[in-house]
């Protein structure tokens, strides 16, 4: 269930990374305001889910554990990978590249590699 | 620590100075290290503190008293012909928060400063029998809006609010003014990230010259809102007529005339962000159409690559200021002792610095004074009030410096909320 709300972080830093290059291509400052909040909103969504998932896999059975496991830590990645990005954000201006469109990229695929791992899991286990 | 960080800053005063000499750190040419930022600033706020029993520690010979206390956040102070001094209390900007960081930036920052609101009102402060008790008390002005400059040219009391230049018909002797202010003309105000607009008048009284700070730290809310920000104006006193005359100063807090070569000069506060000793905040001296470097450059052509587009020509045109003052002290009071002043501070400016946040080990917190000779700096700063700090806590923190005509100096504290008056040996 929580891997659906993993999967709505994933069009939040997606458009953080949208927004970051916007903002390396044109320069235009309001877009990196942009990237910082929808990173902040990915960030939200995903620290819950990893909180949930976190519970679920601990109570889990343990044939179940070692996929769970997976998926948890592809959570956790995006969650500290995000963390690290919204402090780089953080830096004024220019100070924010090219790390943070760099960042941006890899939180995109990581949350999109732990909604994709948690979604085989749920289908799995409801099919 | 840095050569520059030794010259001020260390309890042993001239020690430290002797030894900065010899390490070849000079206020006009200070070290700039290689701009650094990791994850997070460098910081550390101020953790307030009640006085007690505990005073400021000024000079020998010199003695320091508070001469009026729970004011509405003191910020700069005016010594009028008769004596009495009024002082500007209030806090303005409020600028909208644009990133999470902001958030998150202005509660910790909150909690360095004190949480009584301003009174968006100028005081007046007079000690009738001269015994050194500013035993009377009122409010000369109230309705204002965080005012902060304050001038007298004549009978013309000149306050800069923080969105526009007023006047006040000043009556000898009168301790409430007789109505309210004219506007002589409007300032910048949108947004108003730095809000403090400082003031000075020319000898004649025939210009006013006002400083506004930039509408962010380095650009980061668009160059839109940077129209007439980090400048200083000159205002027709006559007719309220503005004009820009000097560019790229981040945020001048406080302008004064020096008197005998009746030059302007101001205190600036530099950029954060880029290592606890970059960029110095500086001492210099205000010269029409000079440019000096904000956004693109600090002291002098050193390019700051947060601010995109860049500009190679802003870059080259950027003047490096005449003398540095520690990175980050923000410096927000200067005034100049008048000639015929007794030495050791016969000749050049006090400057009160009310502290850092973006620096692992603060500095600021402290009155300085900085020697002048042939209306030029002299000599490196010495210490003249300090002890605003103690065992990890902050009891004060010096805004606005006033020299008055009997030799003492006024400084504001708006953090414990008191006015201090430092008199000499008699």
């Amino acid at each position: 269930m929580h891997a659906i709300y993993a999967l709505s972080s994933v069009p939040l830093f997606l458009g953080a990374l949208l927004s970051d290059w916007a903002y390396f291509s044109s320069q235009e400052i309001q877009w990196v305001n942009f990237a910082a909040w929808l990173n902040a909103g990915g960030l939200l969504i995903a620290g819950l889910v990893l909180l949930w998932a976190a519970v679920d896999v601990l109570r889990s059975a343990a044939h179940r554990q070692r996929a769970g496991l997976i998926y948890l830590a592809l959570l956790l990645a995006t969650f500290v990978v995000g963390f690290i990005n919204a402090l780089i954000h953080g830096k004024d201006g220019w100070a924010a590249m090219p790390a943070g469109l760099i960042l941006s990229v890899v939180v995109v695929v990581l949350a999109a590699a732990a909604s994709a791992s948690g979604l085989a899991g749920f289908l799995r286990r409801t099919a | 620590m840095t050569a520059r960080a030794r010259w001020l800053g260390t309890p042993l005063g001239i020690l430290a100075v002797v030894a900065a000499g010899a390490s070849g750190a000079q206020p006009a040419n200070p070290e700039l290290p290689p701009p650094q930022r990791g994850l997070l600033p460098s910081m550390r706020i101020a953790e307030p503190a009640p006085w007690g029993d505990r005073l400021p520690t000024v000079p020998p010979g010199w003695t320091i008293k508070p001469i009026a206390t729970d004011m509405k956040v003191p910020r700069q102070s005016l010594v009028l012909p008769n004596g009495d001094i009024l002082v500007a209390e209030g806090k303005g900007g409020g600028a909208p928060v644009l990133k999470p960081k902001d958030y998150i930036a202005g509660l910790i920052k909150a909690r360095g400063n004190t949480s009584v609101k301003g009174g968006n009102q100028l005081t007046l402060l007079r000690d009738a029998d001269g015994d050194g008790t500013y035993e009377g008390r009122w409010v000369y002005a109230k309705d204002l809006n965080a005012p902060y400059g304050l001038a007298l040219v004549g009978d013309k009391l000149y306050v800069a609010n923080q969105d526009a230049l007023v006047r006040f018909d000043y009556v000898a002797g009168q301790t409430q003014a007789s109505g309210a202010p004219v506007t002589v003309t409007k300032l910048p105000s949108a947004v108003n990230h730095h809000w403090t607009k400082s003031l000075a008048a020319d000898a004649e009284g025939r210009y006013l010259y006002v400083g506004i700070g930039s509408n962010s730290n380095i650009g980061e809310r668009g160059m839109a809102v940077e129209e007439n920000r980090a400048v200083v104006w000159q205002i027709d006193a006559s007719h309220g007529a503005t004009r820009t005359f000097a560019t790229g100063l981040r945020n001048p807090t406080a302008l004064a005339f020096e008197p005998t070569s009746r030059q302007l000069w101001a205190v600036v506060n530099e950029r954060d962000e880029l290592g606890p000793d970059l960029v110095p905040d500086y001492l210099t001296s205000v010269r029409e159409g000079v440019f000096y470097g904000w956004p693109y450059a600090y002291w002098g052509p050193n390019v700051d690559r947060r601010v995109q587009p860049q500009d190679d020509k802003k870059v080259q045109a950027s003047v490096r200021p005449d003398f540095a003052l520690p990175s980050h002290s923000a410096p927000l009071g200067l005034s100049f002792v008048q000639p015929g002043s007794a030495a050791p501070f016969a000749e050049g400016s006090f400057i009160g610095l009310h502290g850092s946040w973006n620096r692992d080990a603060p500095v600021g917190y402290k009155v300085i004074f900085v020697p002048f000779a042939n209306g030029r700096p002299s000599g490196p700063a010495v210490d003249f009030v300090t002890g605003f700090q103690s065992e990890g806590k902050t009891m004060g923190r010096p805004v606005g410096v006033t020299v008055d005509p009997k030799g003492a100096l006024i400084v504001a504290d708006d953090l414990s909320n008191t006015v201090w008056r430092v008199t000499p040996a008699r």
